[in-house]
C-alpha cells in the first residue's frame, strides 16, 4: 500500500475572503512560534512520525497550507531532505507544492525543483480581475499561466492549475478566458471548484449582508459542464469530480485519500489516516508546538473507525472518482438503489454490470445524493 | 375557625356566586384577593392565582376547569356568611360548562376591564347568567391603570344589564382596592340558596376532574336534601351506583367533612377513574329512596372540530395513545380514534368543543407525555345526502366521496362581535369574505359596537380569531354559538406530490374559495420542500381536474466541491447526521418531504392567501 505524507505550512501573506484553511498571516504566533524558524518544527514532527510509523518508504509528499511557499526554498528543501533522512523516498515519488503565483519565481522554483520536488499546483482562481477581486486574490490576470510556464521551463514536468468558477459576478465568458489561459499554459493537471461559502469566513458574512450575491447552485452546475466540456475537449479527462489531469498527470497524493490509503498528516490541523485509524493535529500553530516541545503527538484528537464507518467512507470518497469502486464496497441492501441509479441516469450501467459502480456525466453533479442513497 | 360548618349551614348565609369575566380582566386576580381577604389564605403561602391549578392554565392565563372554593365571611352586619364562589371557564369552546357553573349560582359578578370594557365572550356569558336569572354585580376591574375609563365603561355596563353606573363598583384587585365592598354586595344582592332539606337528595354536577391520587373528584351544588359519606349515590342519567367514599369542601384546599346540605357546594369522591363516569350537568341522588326527576339541563358534550394528531417521531404512536387514554380520563369532550395517513403515519382522529379546547389538548399532550405532534387542519362535521336520499357524516376530507352528492350541509353558527367602530368596515369585509350573513348591530357606546352575523362553522374554525384579531389590532372580541346548518356549494380540493395526493393537505371548502386554497397550498409548499434529482409538479385538483399547478425544478447540483484528506471525517459525520435527518422525512411517492415541511405548510398562522 502507497504511504503519503501531508505537510501544513500553515501561513499566508494576506487572507483571502472565501478561506476556511487553517493558515494565519502573522509572522510570529506566541513566542515559540516564528514563521521563519517553524520549518524545524514541523522537521521535528518527522522525526516523531518516523518513531511511530516505523520503517515505510514514503511514495507521496503534498505540501498545502497556508501558502508553503512564504517559506524559504531552502526551508522547504529542509523539510523535504528531513522526510527523505527518516523515511526515504521512492525512487518515482511525487513532491508536489502549492504555491502564489506571487509568491514564487523562476529562481525559487528552480531551487525547489533542485530540492526534489516533482510538481507544482498553484491557485490561479480565474483571469478575471473582477472574480480576482471579489475573491480577495493579491495575484494579477496572467501571472499564474506565466509561473506554470516557468515551472515547466526549470524541469517541473507536472503542473496544476486550481480554478474557482460560480462567483458572484463571473460570467461564462469570464471562465472561458480563464480556461484559454489554462490551456494556454501548458499544464498536465486542472483542478476546478465551485466557489462555497463557508461559514464564518469574510465573503459569509458579505453575502449574509447583501454585499455580494450569494454563487446560485444552478449556474454552478452550467459552469462545471462548461469546464468539463473544455478540457475535455483539449485532451483532459476527469478522474475525481473536481479534477481532470492528462494522461499520467493525474496526482497520486491525493488519489491516496479517495482510494483510502494511508498517509501521515504533518503540522498544525493536519489530518493522518493509518489502516481505519483517522487522527488531527492541535490547530494552533503554538498549541501543536507546545505538544512537540514536550516530545508528545501533537494530535489533538483521533478516532478509530468502525466497519460501518469505513465503509460509509470508502462509498463516500470512491464514488467520486472515475474509476469508482467495486460493488462490494457498497452495502448488500443498496444493490437495488444503485440499479435504480442507473435507471435515472446516474450510474453507468455497463460498469455496474462488470461490476464497478461509477457515476455518468450526469451523475457527477449529483454525487452526493447518489452516495446517500447508496448508503441507504 | 368559621363559625359555620359544612354539612350544618343554614341556607340563609350561603350565597353562591361566579365570576363572568374574560381572560386578562383580572378574574383570577380578584379571586386571589377574596381568598386573603376572608383570611382563608395565609398571604405568605398565597402563590399567584392560587386558583389555577393547571401549569398551563397559569402559562396561558386562562381557567380550564372551574372550583369552587368556600369563603366565611363576616358581612357589616356582623353574621358570618358562606360564600362560595364557583370559578367558570372564560371561553367559547367551553359555553356548556359555564352554563352547569351559572346553574349553581344564584349570583354572578361581572368583571370587567376598567381600560377595555366589556368583550363579546363576557357578554354571551352575561346573557347566559341573566336567562338563568342569576343577580348580576357590576364591577370594574383595573381602575389604577392610566389607561381605565371607569366612568364610560360603567355607563356602558349600566346600559346592559339596565342598572344604575352609580351601581357599578370600582375596583384594583392588584391592590386589593374595592375587594371587600365586592364581597358586602355579593351578601347583600345575591339571594340565599332555596331547596327542600326534607325532600330526596339532589346535586348537580358542575364540574368533573381526574386526579391521579384520588380518581375522579366530582364537584355538586346541593340543591334538596343532604348528601353524606358512606351512602351510595345514583347518577340519573345513566343510572349508575357508586359509593361515596368521601365528602368535602374547599376552602381552599379540600377539607373531608360528614355531608352538605341544602344550598352547599362541595366536592364528592367515588373512586371511579373516568370523568365520563360523573359528567358535568348530571344530577347525583341517593341510590335509595332517590329522588325521580332530574335538575334537568344535561346534555352530552358535542364535538364540534375535528383534526388529525400525529407524533412527529412514528416510534411514538404507542404513548401518543397512552397520553390520550389518560387525558381523556379528565376530558368528558375529547373523543378519537386511531387514523392513518399517507403522509404523517400513524395517529389519531380527535374530536374537540372548539380550537382552544384542541389547542389545549394537543398542549397538553405535547407537554404531559413530552410529545412532538402534527396536527391536520381542523375540519367541522358536514352531512352529506346522496341522490338516493342517504345520509353521511363527514368529519374527515378523506371521508369527502368522490361521486356526485345531491346535497351538502355544513354547520353555522351566529358570531357576536364586539369592535370599536373605526374597525366595523374591515371586520364586516372579513365577516363578508368568510361568507356571513349580517343579522345586526348595536352600539355598546358612542364608540363601541355589537356586531352579529351568521357564519359558517368552518370559516370560524380555520384562523378566522386570528384574522379578526390582526384586522382589529387586538380590539375586537369574538363570541359564536352553533344555530344550524345550511346547505352549501362545498367541494374537496386534493394537493398532489408528483401526482400522489397528500392526504394530509386535503380540505373541504367552498367552490368559490378551492382556486385560492389550491394556490395557497401550492406555492406554500413549493417553498417548503426541498428541490428533488427529477421535477416535481405539485397541482391542486378537485377530483380528477386540475385547478393550479406549482413545479419544484429539478436540482442541478448536489455535490461537494472539495473533499480532500482534512475534510473527510467531518463530511462522514454530516453523512450520519443527514441518515439520522432522513429518519424525518417521509416519503410521498418518490418524492421526499422534510417533517418540518408538513408542519409549517400544516400551520395557518402565515397563510399567504390569507394576507389579503
Amino acid at each position: 500500500m502507497p504511504f503519503g505524507i501531508y505537510v501544513h505550512v500553515p501561513f499566508c501573506a494576506s487572507r483571502c475572503g472565501y478561506c476556511d484553511f487553517n493558515t494565519y498571516t502573522a509572522t510570529e504566533l506566541g513566542s515559540a512560534v516564528t514563521r521563519d524558524t517553524f520549518h524545524r518544527t514541523l522537521i521535528d514532527e518527522i522525526r516523531y512520525a518516523r518513531s511511530v510509523a516505523g520503517d515505510r518508504e514514503v511514495d507521496t509528499v503534498f505540501f498545502c497550507g497556508g501558502t508553503p511557499t512564504l517559506l524559504e526554498a531552502d526551508a522547504l528543501n529542509e523539510i523535504l531532505a528531513s522526510i527523505r533522512e527518516e523515511f526515504g523516498l521512492a525512487d518515482d515519488a511525487e513532491v508536489t507544492t502549492e504555491a502564489n503565483p506571487d509568491s514564487v519565481d523562476a529562481a525559487k522554483l528552480a531551487a525547489l525543483r533542485e530540492g526534489g520536488f516533482t510538481r507544482i499546483s498553484l491557485g490561479m482562481q480565474s483571469s478575471s480581475s473582477n472574480v480576482l477581486k471579489v475573491l480577495e486574490r493579491t495575484h494579477t490576470p496572467g501571472s499564474s499561466s506565466a509561473m506554470a510556464k516557468a515551472a515547466r521551463a526549470v524541469g517541473f514536468e507536472h503542473v496544476n492549475l486550481d480554478l474557482i468558477y460560480g462567483t458572484p459576478g463571473e460570467s461564462d465568458d469570464d471562465l472561458r478566458r480563464s480556461l484559454d489561459e489554462v490551456l494556454d499554459a501548458g499544464v498536465d493537471h486542472v483542478s476546478a471548484y465551485s466557489l462555497i461559502v463557508e461559514q464564518g469566513t469574510p465573503l459569509a458574512r458579505k453575502v449574509a449582508r447583501g454585499e455580494i450575491a450569494e454563487p446560485d447552485d444552478d449556474i454552478a452546475a452550467g459552469r462545471y459542464e462548461l469546464v468539463d466540456s473544455v478540457l475535455r475537449d483539449a485532451g483532459f479527462d476527469w478522474y475525481e469530480v473536481s479534477n481532470w489531469a492528462k494522461a499520467g498527470g493525474e496526482c497520486r497524493h491525493n488519489l491516496a485519500y479517495w482510494r483510502g490509503t494511508d498517509w501521515w498528516g504533518i503540522g498544525p490541523g493536519a489530518h493522518g489516516h493509518i489502516a481505519g485509524e483517522r487522527w488531527w493535529n492541535h490547530k494552533h500553530p503554538a498549541t501543536y508546538a507546545e505538544a512537540l516541545g514536550q516530545g508528545g503527538s501533537p494530535a489533538a484528537d483521533r478516532e478509530v473507525l468502525t466497519s460501518e464507518q469505513v465503509q460509509t467512507e470508502a462509498v463516500m470518497l470512491g464514488v467520486r472518482l472515475a474509476e469508482g469502486m467495486p460493488v462490494s464496497a457498497i452495502p448488500l441492501e443498496s444493490r437495488t438503489a444503485a440499479a435504480a441509479l442507473v435507471g435515472r441516469g446516474l450510474l453507468d450501467g455497463e460498469a455496474l454490470l462488470g461490476g464497478r459502480v461509477q457515476l455518468t456525466d450526469a451523475g457527477r453533479l449529483l454525487a452526493d445524493g447518489v452516495v446517500r442513497e447508496l448508503l441507504g | 375557625m368559621p363559625v359555620q360548618q359544612p354539612g350544618a349551614t343554614d341556607p340563609s348565609v350561603i350565597r353562591n356566586f361566579c365570576i363572568i369575566a374574560h381572560i386578562d380582566h383580572g378574574k383570577s386576580t380578584l379571586a386571589d384577593r377574596m381568598l386573603q381577604e376572608t383570611g382563608v389564605v395565609d398571604p405568605r403561602q398565597m402563590r399567584a392565582q392560587y386558583l389555577d391549578r393547571m401549569d398551563i392554565e397559569r402559562e396561558r392565563g386562562i381557567t380550564i376547569k372551574s372550583q369552587a372554593v368556600r369563603l366565611p365571611f363576616v358581612a357589616a352586619d356582623g353574621v358570618e356568611y358562606v360564600l362560595n364562589m364557583i370559578d367558570t371557564p372564560g371561553h367559547v369552546d367551553f359555553t356548556y360548562e359555564v352554563s352547569r357553573s351559572l346553574a349553581a349560582c344564584e349570583g354572578a359578578i361581572l368583571l370587567v376591564d376598567a381600560a377595555q370594557g366589556i368583550e363579546a365572550q363576557t357578554l354571551a356569558n352575561l346573557y347566559l347568567a341573566l336567562e338563568n336569572d342569576l343577580m348580576i354585580v357590576p364591577v370594574l376591574n383595573k381602575i389604577d391603570l392610566p389607561a381605565a375609563q371607569p366612568e364610560k365603561y360603567a355607563a356602558e355596563l349600566a346600559r346592559i344589564i339596565g342598572c344604575d353606573p352609580s351601581d357599578v363598583l370600582l375596583t384594583s384587585a392588584k391592590t386589593g382596592l374595592g375587594v371587600k365592598e365586592v364581597l358586602q354586595r355579593v351578601v347583600e344582592t345575591v339571594p340565599a340558596p332555596i331547596g327542600n332539606a326534607d325532600a330526596p337528595p339532589r346535586a348537580m354536577i358542575f364540574d368533573s376532574v381526574y386526579d391521579t391520587y384520588r380518581g375522579v373528584v366530582t364537584y355538586v351544588r346541593v340543591v334538596d336534601g343532604r348528601i353524606g359519606t358512606r351512602e351510595k349515590v345514583e347518577m340519573m342519567s345513566t343510572g349508575a351506583i357508586h359509593e361515596l367514599l368521601e365528602v368535602g369542601i374547599i376552602s381552599p384546599e379540600p377539607i373531608v367533612c360528614k355531608g352538605l346540605g341544602v344550598g352547599e357546594v362541595g366536592y364528592l369522591i367515588t373512586g371511579v377513574k373516568d370523568v365520563r363516569q360523573s359528567r358535568v350537568g348530571d344530577t347525583i341522588t341517593s341510590a335509595q329512596k332517590g329522588a325521580t326527576e332530574s335538575l334537568g339541563g344535561y346534555r352530552d358534550p358535542k364535538p364540534m372540530v375535528y383534526s388529525g394528531l400525529y407524533p412527529i417521531d412514528g416510534s411514538d404512536y404507542p404513548e401518543l395513545r397512552d397520553a390520550l387514554d389518560k387525558l381523556k380520563l379528565n376530558d368528558a369532550a375529547l373523543v378519537y380514534e386511531p387514523e392513518t395517513s399517507l403522509a404523517l403515519g400513524f395517529g389519531f382522529r380527535c374530536g374537540f368543543l372548539g380550537l382552544l379546547h384542541m389547542e389545549i389538548v394537543r398542549e397538553r399532550l405535547e407537554r404531559e407525555a413530552n410529545l412532538d405532534l402534527i396536527s391536520t387542519a381542523p375540519n367541522v362535521i358536514y352531512r352529506l345526502v346522496d341522490e338516493t336520499g342517504n345520509e353521511m357524516i363527514v368529519t374527515n376530507p378523506s371521508e369527502f366521496p368522490n361521486q356526485k352528492i345531491a346535497h351538502i350541509f355544513e354547520p353555522v353558527v351566529k358570531a357576536t362581535i364586539i369592535l370599536p367602530t373605526e374597525f366595523v368596515g374591515t371586520v364586516m369585509e372579513l365577516c363578508q369574505q368568510r361568507r356571513g350573513t349580517m343579522l345586526g348591530m348595536d352600539y355598546l357606546s358612542e364608540d363601541r359596537v355589537e356586531l352579529r352575523y351568521t357564519v359558517p362553522m368552518a370559516e370560524i374554525v380555520f384562523d378566522f380569531f386570528d384574522q379578526l384579531k390582526s384586522k382589529t389590532r387586538g380590539y375586537a372580541s369574538l363570541d359564536y354559538e352553533l344555530t344550524g346548518e345550511e346547505e352549501s356549494d362545498l367541494v374537496k380540493v386534493d394537493i398532489l406530490l408528483h401526482g400522489d395526493a397528500v392526504d394530509a393537505f386535503s380540505a373541504i371548502v367552498h367552490r368559490d374559495k378551492a382556486m385560492a386554497y389550491g394556490t395557497m397550498m401550492t406555492a406554500k409548499l413549493k417553498e417548503l420542500i426541498p428541490r428533488q434529482q427529477f421535477e416535481v409538479p405539485i397541482q391542486a385538483a378537485i377530483g380528477s381536474r386540475v385547478i393550479t399547478r406549482e413545479t419544484i425544478r429539478a436540482i442541478r447540483k448536489d455535490v461537494l466541491a472539495k473533499c480532500y484528506g482534512g475534510d473527510i471525517s467531518r463530511k462522514r459525520k454530516l453523512l450520519e447526521k443527514q441518515k439520522e435527518g432522513k429518519k424525518r422525512m417521509k416519503m410521498v411517492g418518490r418524492v421526499e418531504v422534510p417533517q418540518e415541511a408538513f408542519i409549517a405548510a400544516l400551520s395557518t398562522s402565515d397563510a399567504p392567501a390569507a394576507k389579503k
